[in-house]
């Protein structure tokens, strides 16, 4: 399947994961992100997935990404996906796999919320996928892709990276990206071979043992282990940040937006750059660990950030912390399954735009 | 007490060096089953020869710690997930021998929903309920398996089960379940006997927990979930000296959970 197909965002992250050579899978069902496990199970025993060995539904997304942390202990390519009520119930076992050092993968499929919210698309788990929505000091990797066609591919780098940094990963879609139907070009895929042998749990054959382990009694020695996660987190930051640049060089107004919303921005960008506006488009790919750096750098020539989002504004914070006060920062944003349509966002690019010159 | 019957120097003293077990001494308390449990486990897995491919799922609880014993790979827990742990290793690396060590907190309460799943969908992985009645490392709260009347820091006056509910019978309630394939109930309290001699202690409830821990892996291996209920004594958080809180596991406890084979689908214990 490297033709061009029309498909759902849900269904080519499902294939991008067979794709990537997805070793099992534990689901359990939640609107919108049920296509995952449906063709996922559709496609179980299909010879031309043939590492493909394990699809389990679970009890609970306590149980399924429980399943996953012990697949993923084992040293294969295990996920699960959910959606945000669902994600909040992932935590446990995030902070665990985070501790214990566990290469998995979880797709969070953002709804409304808070509570039960709604099955339309919002981005208010922003802070829950970014800033460690379970116990401890932790990193997650959060990849956020904005098209049929990254849903597809992102699978891919999503354990290219949980492997290379015993890490979770997470892939931020939304209900839009999830359902979106798009004609993409299915990528061609090169599975990568990771070396599990220095620590997953396979028995005791002809090695010392194997000890997947969070817990340290002994202060001291567990400092040293949550200074060696800290480091790896460094280590993440300094050399996995991904964005997207678009318009950028000259612009004196920054749109900054991730996932579905981007899109829309990008569409405004074009009509306003047609009117002679120096505006350009800031889009982080990866979540965390944020592209602070580049927000820096673009300060140096736009003075005025826009930042829009389907929350009541959660990635501004970054934005902010990016710009350090270089540049004035507003925010747009729409919840409850509301998309911001472009010209709402020209009235308020409009009134930003003013401030600069006022 | 049979003459054959080894007296528990002689018996300990059999068992020698286990290859299973470190050499780091537990961090039980003096005469908890705990212990007893972790040789009779490590000489089980000796005697069938697969210390190479098992694998100990390491729950919350007083068997936390038991990665520093067993000579073998270890994965850790959330508090009642282990057999969910168990589920996903085994299903992605079904050659390995998979088994967790829980307590009665860690499998009836907080993860119910996880033992009893793992049941129903017959997973071919062993699990070693420690039912001593009370939570034991977090010092003595009331557990599902605690008894009417029986006093917990939670139920400073005496558990009243008309308010909380009555004691959960494990190995009753997951022999109810299709995909259990072997389910046991043991003692791992050794017993005062009176013998000719005056005072002795029988070991015949350990010998059979032995059994019982050793068929628990064969069942695995030949594709089915087992279940073995150790009751055990927890003098400390009960607050009783150790040979009356071996007694109350032997009077009481036995009453209230009876020991025997609840579940045998392979006719183990009978081979």
């Amino acid at each position: 399947m490297t033709e061009r197909v029309y498909m759902k965002g849900n269904e080519a992250l499902a294939y991008g994961a067979l794709k990537a050579k997805l070793n099992a899978y534990f689901a359990y069902p939640i609107t919108p992100s049920t296509e995952i496990p449906e063709t996922l199970s559709k496609e179980f025993g299909n010879e031309e997935y043939p590492d493909f060995k394990v699809f389990l539904q679970a009890a609970s997304e306590l149980e399924a990404i429980s399943m996953v942390l012990g697949a993923a202990a084992g040293g294969v390519r295990a996920m699960t996906a959910t959606s945000s009520p669902g994600f909040s119930l992932k935590q446990e076992a995030l902070s665990y796999a985070a501790g214990m050092e566990l290469p998995l993968l979880v797709v969070n499929i953002n709804r409304g919320g808070p509570g039960l919210g709604n099955i339309a698309p919002e981005q208010g788990d922003y802070f829950q996928m970014t800033k460690g929505g379970g116990h401890g000091s932790y990193r997650m990797i959060v990849l956020a892709p904005n098209s049929v066609q990254e849903m597809a591919s992102f699978p891919k780098t999503a354990f290219d990276l949980a492997f290379k940094y015993r890490n979770p990963v997470c892939i931020a879609g939304d209900a839009f990206t999830g359902q979106l139907k798009e004609d993409i070009m299915f990528p061609r895929i090169e599975p990568a071979e990771y070396d599990v042998s220095s620590w997953a749990a396979t028995g005791a054959k002809g090695r010392e043992r194997h000890i997947i382990n969070s817990m340290n009694l002994d202060p001291e020695v567990h400092e040293k282990h949550v200074t060696h996660l800290d480091q790896k987190y460094k280590a993440i930051q300094r050399d996995e940040v991904r964005y997207e640049l678009y318009l950028t060089d000259d612009a004196e107004i920054v749109v900054a937006a991730f996932g579905i919303t981007s899109r829309i921005c990008k569409s405004v960008v074009n009509s306003l750059r047609a009117e002679g506006w120096k505006v350009g488009l800031f889009r982080p790919i990866t979540l965390w660990p944020f592209p602070y750096d580049e927000v820096h750098k673009l300060t140096e020539r736009a003075k005025r950030f826009l930042v829009v989002e389907l929350n009541t504004g959660q990635m501004v914070e970054d934005v902010r912390l990016g710009v350090e006060g270089r540049a004035t920062v507003s925010f747009y944003g729409k919840v409850g399954g509301l998309l911001p349509t472009e010209r709402e966002i020209e009235d308020k690019l409009q009134s930003v735009a003013e401030e600069v010159s006022a | 007490m049979s003459i054959q019957e080894p007296s528990l120097q002689q018996y300990r003293k059999k068992l020698g060096k286990l290859e299973a077990l470190t050499d780091k001494p537990t961090h039980y308390c003096q005469a908890c089953e705990h212990g007893e449990l972790t040789r009779l486990i490590a000489s089980a897995i000796e005697n069938l020869g697969i210390r190479e491919k098992a694998v100990m799922i390491d729950s919350v609880g007083c068997s936390v710690l038991a990665f520093e014993y067993f000579n073998i790979d270890h994965i850790q827990s959330p508090h009642g997930r282990a057999p969910a742990i168990a589920t996903g290793l085994k299903r992605v690396r079904p050659d390995l021998v998979v088994y967790t060590v829980q307590g009665d907190g860690d499998t009836l309460a907080i993860g119910l929903l996880e033992v009893m799943y793992a049941a129903i969908r017959g997973e071919p992985i062993s699990v070693f309920l420690v039912n001593n009645a009370i939570y034991g490392m977090t010092g003595g709260q009331m557990a599902p398996t605690t008894l009417q009347g029986q006093v917990t820091t939670t139920t400073p006056y005496g558990r009243d089960t008309g308010f909380t509910g009555t004691p959960v019978d494990a190995s009753k309630l997951l022999s109810t379940i299709d995909g259990s394939a072997y389910v046991k109930r043991v003692s791992l309290a050794i017993a005062e006997v009176e013998t000719a001699r005056g005072k002795s202690y029988s070991i015949k409830n350990i010998l059979e927990a032995k059994q019982a821990v050793e068929n628990a892996f064969k069942v695995q291996m030949m594709g089915g979930f087992s279940f073995v209920e150790c009751l055990s004594s927890c003098w400390v958080n009960w607050k009783l000296p150790i040979m009356e809180a071996k007694r109350f596991v032997n009077e009481r406890l036995i009453k209230q959970y009876p020991l025997g084979t609840y579940k045998d689908n392979f006719g183990i214990d009978k081979r």
